[in-house]
């Protein structure tokens, strides 16, 4: 009965009631945005490292990964001793240059020269994969972006050149490249062009110089847990004093550090609109319960308990809570995309990279506690109401 | 032959309550019994503390000094709970502008003070059509109170008062809003129900309504002035 009666009486207003209800949505959707985009970062940039389940990324002493132009010497070595360690599952080495396109509408592309069989930079979304083979052409993966450029298609060849020489027009040397397949490209910018070839070819159009380098390697811990891949990432440093190990924790610790700001920001906008729905609900409910005080006063008069009528107005709130929380969170999730689709357009972020991530655990937190909020809202309106003197109401109604 | 006791027992009771800076007293020393099965109406001037009465005697209010008792019990040693649970129980209620809930249908206006009671869905739903049925209202319970006349709201409001049969029936001016031809059929309700075995006390300042109860005690100024039975 409570609950029709909750129900009736916010019929009672439907313009009201939607609008407060549109309110709530707005709030519950803003501080769902917040939430996804206070965590959505960090459990994005885990997720992007996470993606092929390398835990460990391997770069020169001192650098971050591609973070420099300074590449590793002896990769060969140092990656046989990595694979040849028990606790390692796989090691996927990674040399990155630039490579001049011939007779195309773009003159070059960021090249990847990886081992196909380990590699955990991309994800083929049509076509085929690369192989090594020994041919004279080349099998190559090719990003979306550099098949627009070139206005290429799947199956079609292309020539790549290393040490193009502008004024002569000559190029020290070049390769053909079928383009067997697109790749979706993890840690590239979108509107990067992309080509992976395999890492030998690479490494031989690059010459002598870069017979045996790496920019960087990825390395798998058998071990999943977090002391066990700190235990490996130590053993790396240690035997291998050129090189510098880092694990996606550490990495994601670095980037919260440098997100903290970020999230302060998102957490005080999120408070922000767990303030407005608070003070939403707790205006509706007292204009009500204001406008009903004879109507309570006659409930208490005919057996309604205080704790009755305190029910009673706090159903009111938890409704209206309730039916704006459910629209804010299909409001917040499109929203959200909306968001997430402008700030993914900046330059320079990888390709699977997104701002708002959608946790359901913490989605259903923050709306749990907007719940909460919307109760205890009413929680206020709801005493006063319930504390008025019966006959004092019964008389003022009387004489109004 | 022993005397019938009171259902309502008002010793000397005063109620005095603050308006503004000044305090005014509304009831003052009114001694009043009421036995079960009288019809009684209170009448008197506008301001003469007559609804302050009727809310004493309904255990709404507690007097400032003397003493009220309802069936036995003293209202003012009630604490607001047990208070609410006794009017719930025993007390039934009619007001001037009928108070109905707007957004629920009749029947289910009638049915509130039996879900406050915990009465079950089906039983309550079964007696508050037997109710609407006994106040003439029985083709009317799915309407909503702004699709009855002024009569039919207040026929809705009595058999919610009745719902949860209770041994007074308190009515605060329940002709005041009705037209002179629905007054009286509203009284004639009430008859019926005194005949019926309700003991029944309402307040007008109408001398021809008050005229309609068996007796008529007449207040001025907080002080009941004469105590009389129609015959």
């Amino acid at each position: 009965m409570r609950l029709t009666l909750a129900t009736a009486t916010l019929k009672r207003h439907p313009a009201r009631t939607l609008l407060a209800i549109l309110g709530i949505a707005v709030a519950a959707a803003l501080l769902l945005d917040m939430v996804m985009l206070a965590t959505g970062m960090s459990e994005s940039f885990r997720s992007l490292l996470l993606t092929r389940g390398y835990q460990l990324r391997i770069a020169p002493k001192g650098t971050l990964p591609f973070d420099s132009e300074a590449t590793i010497d002896g990769a060969t070595a140092i990656v046989s001793a990595l694979r040849a360690s028990p606790d390692i599952k796989a090691v996927s080495p990674i040399l990155g240059a630039t490579l001049s396109i011939l007779a195309a509408p773009i003159p070059s592309s960021f090249a990847l020269g990886l081992e196909p069989v380990v590699q955990g930079d991309y994800q083929i979304v049509h076509g085929l994969d690369m192989r090594e083979t020994g041919d004279v052409v080349l099998d190559g993966v090719a990003s979306r972006t550099l098949l627009d450029r070139l206005g290429a298609h799947i199956g079609d060849t292309i020539t790549i050149a290393s040490g193009l020489d502008a004024q002569l027009r000559t190029s020290a040397r070049s390769r053909r490249v079928v383009l067997r397949g697109e790749g979706r490209f993890f840690y590239v910018p979108d509107e990067t062009p992309v080509l992976a070839i395999p890492l030998t070819a690479l490494r031989t159009m690059l010459g002598e110089r870069y017979r045996d380098r790496m920019s960087l390697a990825m390395a798998e811990s058998r071990a999943s847990d977090s002391a066990s891949v700190e235990g490996v990432r130590t053993w790396i440093e240690r035997t291998q004093p050129r090189i510098t190990a880092i694990s996606t924790e550490t990495a994601i610790r670095q980037v919260e550090e440098r997100l903290s700001y970020f999230r302060q920001l998102a957490f005080v906008l999120g408070a922000i609109s767990l303030g407005i729905g608070f003070l939403l609900v707790s205006t509706l409910v007292t204009l009500s319960v204001n406008e009903r005080r004879g109507e309570i006063a006659v409930l208490r008069a005919i057996g309604t308990q205080t704790r009755g009528v305190l029910l009673q107005v706090m159903l009111e709130g938890a409704m209206l809570t309730s039916a704006g929380v459910i629209l804010g969170l299909g409001l917040g999730v499109v929203s959200a995309q909306w968001l997430n689709g402008i700030l993914r357009d900046f330059p320079g972020l990888p390709a699977s990279f997104d701002f708002f991530v959608w946790s359901a655990k913490a989605a259903w937190r923050s709306l749990a506690l907007l719940l909460v909020s919307g109760a205890l809202a009413g929680l206020l309106p709801a005493w006063r109401a319930a504390s008025i003197p019966v006959a004092r109401a019964l008389r003022d109604e009387a004489i109004g | 032959m022993q005397p019938a006791l009171p259902l309502i027992r008002c010793q000397d009771a005063v109620r005095t309550y603050p308006m503004g800076d000044a305090a005014v007293t509304a009831v003052r020393g009114v001694t009043l019994d009421i036995v079960r099965g009288e019809y009684v109406a209170l009448t008197g001037p506008s301001g003469c503390g007559k609804s302050t009465l009727l809310h004493l005697l309904g255990a709404v209010d507690i007097p400032s000094s003397g003493l009220v008792s309802v069936n036995g019990r003293e209202t003012s040693a009630m604490r607001d709970r047990e208070a609410t649970e006794f009017r719930l129980r025993h007390i039934g209620f009619v007001f001037q502008r009928f108070y109905l809930m707007p957004t629920l249908t009749a029947a289910e206006n009638v049915e509130l003070p039996m879900a406050e009671a915990g009465v079950a869905r089906r039983v309550r739903r079964a007696r508050a059509l037997e109710l609407l049925g006994y106040v003439g209202l029985g083709d009317r319970s799915s309407h909503r109170p702004t699709q009855l006349s002024g009569g039919e709201q207040q026929r809705v409001a009595i058999a919610r008062a009745l719902a949860n049969a209770p041994s007074l029936l308190l009515a605060d001016e329940p002709t005041g809003e009705l037209d002179a031809e629905t007054g009286v059929t509203l009284l004639e309700l009430f008859a019926r129900l005194n005949r019926d075995g309700t003991t029944l006390v309402f307040v007008t300042h109408d001398a021809v309504v008050a005229s309609a109860a068996q007796r008529v005690v007449r207040l001025r100024d907080g002080r009941v002035v004469s105590d009389e039975r129609n015959r």
